[in-house]
């Protein structure tokens, strides 16, 4: 049987997180006219009452967390991080670990009573706002789970979008892990996939061009691919709207003060994760997505959306709309079955780009640019390695074929205290810097290269 | 809280800025055809600004800490800050996805023991980081599995009418045919109605236990032996997990795969509505399955990750075995308290949650008004208006980390608002009156969608 009840009180008496007294729960069950708390579960078969003891540690005290999880820390030494593939190491500025603590954000629920969510709906349509201004798209939701699910659910709109076709292309040169919840979203939802092949590091228009057919929704494409290359679209906007799809860029947001915008390219909708905007790389996560479109998709959107309107006394205010797309009006025929987001995450990158501005936005990649480039050519001379795409520009992330043993050069840089030179699918080795990184850290890593040649 | 009108945008000044970085010594060089031609009109404000901007707004936002949060089947319990600090190491902060480390995948693994000793199952994937997220994901597991078998011709899904709308909408873009079974008067499902919907062509059931009206589904023996008879699985719907909380297993339970929302259950912060995580826990003959389905670009949502292992070690096994039942009490407590101003459609002892069907002498009071109204008195409302078998559906839960004087002062509040409901109607319609701004124009916002700020 369960503990007495008697005895199940006393158990709790220096629990911070329980207030119950043993009188509270006394009166408490006087109330409800019942004589213990095991009785709440009268409804329950008592073969489901689980008897047993919890397989668990003791409880730990404040103290007692904090030094377990200290030396699980120890467990993880920190690296100087010069890799990308998705999760990108750019400075996180101490204002936005400061405001998105504030309690008023971090534990509050999604936005549903206006009237006492100002705040998180304001942001909202901040970040709304800036996704659009930066992807140059009419409107953009309140944010997807990151960046390979917004690449999923985009995949989804274009199939909504389009009559009678069942077909989404794919650029080869998606990062991997995009590529692949793709796949897994679109095996069970019954859409065909195609993969465009890549020719010298891009997406190859040509081989676009003849996957192209009336069956075929959409096209999603990198803006900046998996060898850290940006993309030339030119001319693939015309190609895939004359056969009637729909055109998506995956882009990085960080990137887009500088490059190209997905709209400029001619896309009807922009995704991609919004990390390296200011969201520290915490192991994968929370991170965030963002999924923007051209005006005549706005409905077609799936999760949150926030829009202007007033109050009964004419004031300003913000509120969740267009709710008829969302599961829990539509239920299974709803746009898609997001509920909770990203939304603290969403807060973090409006703090972000509040703070850097059109003008820091670019700075981030001059300096990005300015490392990642000496870093190049640092390497390039060396000797230890091929430029697999000599021609393709690049901003912060390159790959580069190893003419030396991967596993030395990695242990080589691992014993400095750095995480680089990644091993891809295709065999290359993978690079990125950011405004992070200091020059004298680049010029040690060539050092460290060059070492290997002896 | 007090109305601030701005947007970040509004504050903008060309010039001024707010980042700190050291000069660069080369710009970017691209292609012309590359470059963004565009202008890129983001705020140019001061540090000051953007701090007191954010500020501002914050007040204007109710949370956890700010008070009493009784909104039913989001289970807004306290967040304890030691494991914010906690997550925020700089280890954890800063590691890339990527990279091998041996302190966070045991992290990891701690979490997935500790989950799989409280619910019963055999292991969890931590990809999703949502609880709808995490139903999809478990039911991509459910036809994977049954596919595995050699089994095509399982398409068909069953979701009681009481389910939480992510139920149906998850199944329908895993490709599944979603089929309705009712519930009875007593708010359970009905065993005769589930009977016809099984088949060779049912790839299992979704079930929310306790369900979205509080109350166990003392079926679930039956249930589960005639869905497992006919080849078809049982997916637990965690999102009503904390009242089974240290007290019953989901696997005793018969159920194959489920989902937890740690953002729920195990106390993380919900942030205005994520960062999540839904984590996805299946039986031992699912297991192999778990590997070869990605429905997220990493291992998952870390940093919430962290925070609920913390939580559980705090918990331990001293203290887990009265979490569920303290929250099961409060609301019982609730319900027995406000039964004779609100009306209580089903009689019946409630676990974490419970539904109200509106004022007993409404007067032309509806939920909503009573929901507003509460915001004058410095709560949050009730879930309201679902689960959508009554018409006036108040959904109230407390969750275990309320004292009985917070309690206490709450159902005086609810009986206030039942008297002024007869003496003053007018008052709750018009309500709320203390907030920063009042009911907003709903409609105005559909039907013209302004949905960004534009440059002049």
């Amino acid at each position: 049987m369960l503990q007495p009840t008697k005895a199940a009180y006393k158990m709790t008496e220096h629990f911070a997180y329980f207030p119950h007294t043993e009188k509270d729960v006394r009166e408490m069950l006087d109330r409800i006219s019942l004589s213990s708390l095991d009785e709440l579960y009268s409804d329950v078969p008592s073969e489901f009452i689980y008897r047993g003891d919890y397989d668990l540690p003791d409880a730990m005290s404040e103290q007692q967390l904090r030094n377990y999880f200290e030396k699980l820390a120890s467990r993880a030494p920190r690296k100087k991080v010069f890799v990308g593939q998705g999760a990108y190491d750019h400075y996180s500025p101490s204002v936005l670990q400061y405001i998105c603590s504030r309690s008023e954000f971090l534990t509050s629920y999604t936005p549903y009573q206006a009237e006492i969510s100002q705040g998180t709906l304001r942001y909202i349509f901040e970040f709304q706002s800036m996704i659009c201004n930066l992807t140059g798209m009419d409107v953009a939701n309140a944010s997807m789970y990151d960046g390979a699910t917004a690449a999923a659910e985009a995949m989804r709109v274009c199939i909504s979008s389009t009559r009678k076709r069942n077909t989404v292309l794919l650029s080869s040169s998606l990062l991997p892990n995009v590529l692949e919840t793709i796949r897994t979203y679109a095996r069970f939802s019954g859409i065909e996939l195609l993969e465009i092949p890549s020719l010298e590091g891009q997406t190859s228009l040509e081989a676009l061009r003849s996957l192209l057919s009336d069956q075929v929704a959409g096209v999603i494409l990198p803006q900046i691919n998996r060898y850290g290359v940006v993309e030339d679209h030119s001319a693939f906007s015309e190609a895939i709207h004359q056969a009637g799809a729909l055109m998506v860029e995956y882009c990085d947001p960080s990137a887009l003060a500088v490059i190209k915008s997905p709209a400029e390219w001619g896309a009807d909708i922009a995704v991609g994760d919004a990390q390296s905007l200011g969201i520290p790389l915490s192991y994968g996560g929370p991170y965030v997505g963002f999924m923007a479109c051209r005006s005549e998709y706005m409905r077609k959107l799936p999760g949150r959306l926030v829009g202007q309107t007033v109050d009964a006394q004419g004031r300003r205010c913000y509120v969740l709309t267009l709710q008829a797309r969302e599961q829990h009006i539509r239920r299974e025929k709803a746009t898609s079955n997001i509920c909770s987001n990203q939304s603290l995450m969403a807060l973090w990158v409006t703090v972000y780009l509040s703070l850097m501005g059109p003008k820091g936005l670019k700075r981030v990649n001059d300096l990005s640019y300015e490392g990642a480039h000496e870093l190049k050519r640092g390497l390039m001379e060396t000797g230890l390695f091929e430029d697999p795409f000599p021609q393709r520009p690049f901003i912060k992330e390159f790959v580069l074929k190893p003419l030396c043993d991967v596993a030395e050069l990695q242990q080589a840089l691992d014993g400095a205290g750095y995480f680089a030179a990644l091993q891809t699918e295709e065999g290359y080795v993978s690079f990125c810097v950011t405004e992070k990184h200091e020059a004298e850290e680049v010029a040690e890593i060539i050092r460290i290269v060059e070492s290997l040649k002896q | 809280m007090k109305y601030y009108d701005k947007l970040i945008f509004e504050l903008s000044e060309s010039g001024r800025c707010a980042f700190s970085l050291r000069e660069a010594k080369v710009e970017v060089e691209l292609p012309d055809n590359l470059k963004r031609q565009s202008p890129l009109p983001l705020p140019e404000v001061s540090e000051v600004d953007v701090v007191r901007h954010y500020t501002n707004l914050s007040q204007m936002n109710f949370g956890v800490d700010t008070g009493f949060y009784p909104l039913g089947s989001c289970t807004m319990k306290y967040n304890p800050k030691i494991d914010e600090e906690i997550s925020q190491l700089p280890e954890f902060r800063d590691a890339h996805p990527l990279m091998h480390s041996e302190g966070l995948e045991e992290i990891y693994s701690q979490l997935d023991k500790a989950l799989a000793a409280i619910t019963g199952m055999s292991h969890f994937t931590f990809q999703p980081c949502a609880g709808a997220h995490g139903e999809l994901t478990g039911l991509m597991l459910m036809r994977a599995y049954h596919e595995s078998r050699g089994d095509f011709g399982r398409k068909r899904i069953i979701v009681p009418d009481s389910a939480h709308g992510t139920n149906p909408a998850s199944a329908a873009i895993c490709g599944l045919d979603v089929v309705v079974v009712k519930s009875k008067e007593n708010g359970l499902v009905d065993i005769e109605s589930l009977k016809p919907l099984l088949g060779e062509d049912l790839a299992g059931i979704m079930l929310t236990n306790p369900n979205t009206l509080g109350l166990f589904e003392k079926d679930i023996k039956q249930i589960a032996s005639l869905v497992h008879g006919c080849g078809g699985l049982l997916y637990y719907d965690g999102a009503n997990m904390n009242p089974l909380l240290g007290v019953v297993r989901p696997g005793d339970m018969g159920f194959d795969i489920m989902h937890l929302n740690l953002h729920k259950t195990f106390s993380t912060p919900h942030g205005g509505g994520g960062p999540g995580s839904g984590p996805v826990g299946v039986c031992e003959k699912l297991v192999p399955l778990l590997g070869i389905i990605r429905t997220s670009a990493f291992h998952g949502n870390t940093g919430v990750i962290i925070k609920a292992l913390a939580y559980i070690l705090s918990l331990g096994k001293q203290h887990i075995a009265l979490a569920g039942k303290y929250a099961s009490l409060n609301a019982n407590y609730i319900k027995e308290s406000l039964r004779d101003s609100y009306k209580l459609p089903i009689d019946s002892v409630c676990k974490h949650e419970f539904v109200f069907d509106g004022l007993l002498e409404p007067n032309g009071v509806s939920t909503l008004d009573v929901a507003k109204r509460l915001l004058d008195y410095g709560y949050h409302a009730p879930t309201i208006y679902f689960p959508m078998l009554f018409h006036q559906s108040i959904m109230i839960e407390p969750t275990e980390t309320e004292s009985k004087q917070t309690l206490d002062e709450f159902i005086a509040v609810m009986k206030k608002i039942a008297q002024e409901a007869v003496e003053d109607p007018e008052l709750l319609h018009s309500a709320p009156h203390n907030t920063p701004v009042g009911r907003p124009d709903e409609t105005a916002a559909a039907r013209q969608p302004i949905l960004r700020w534009r440059p002049e």
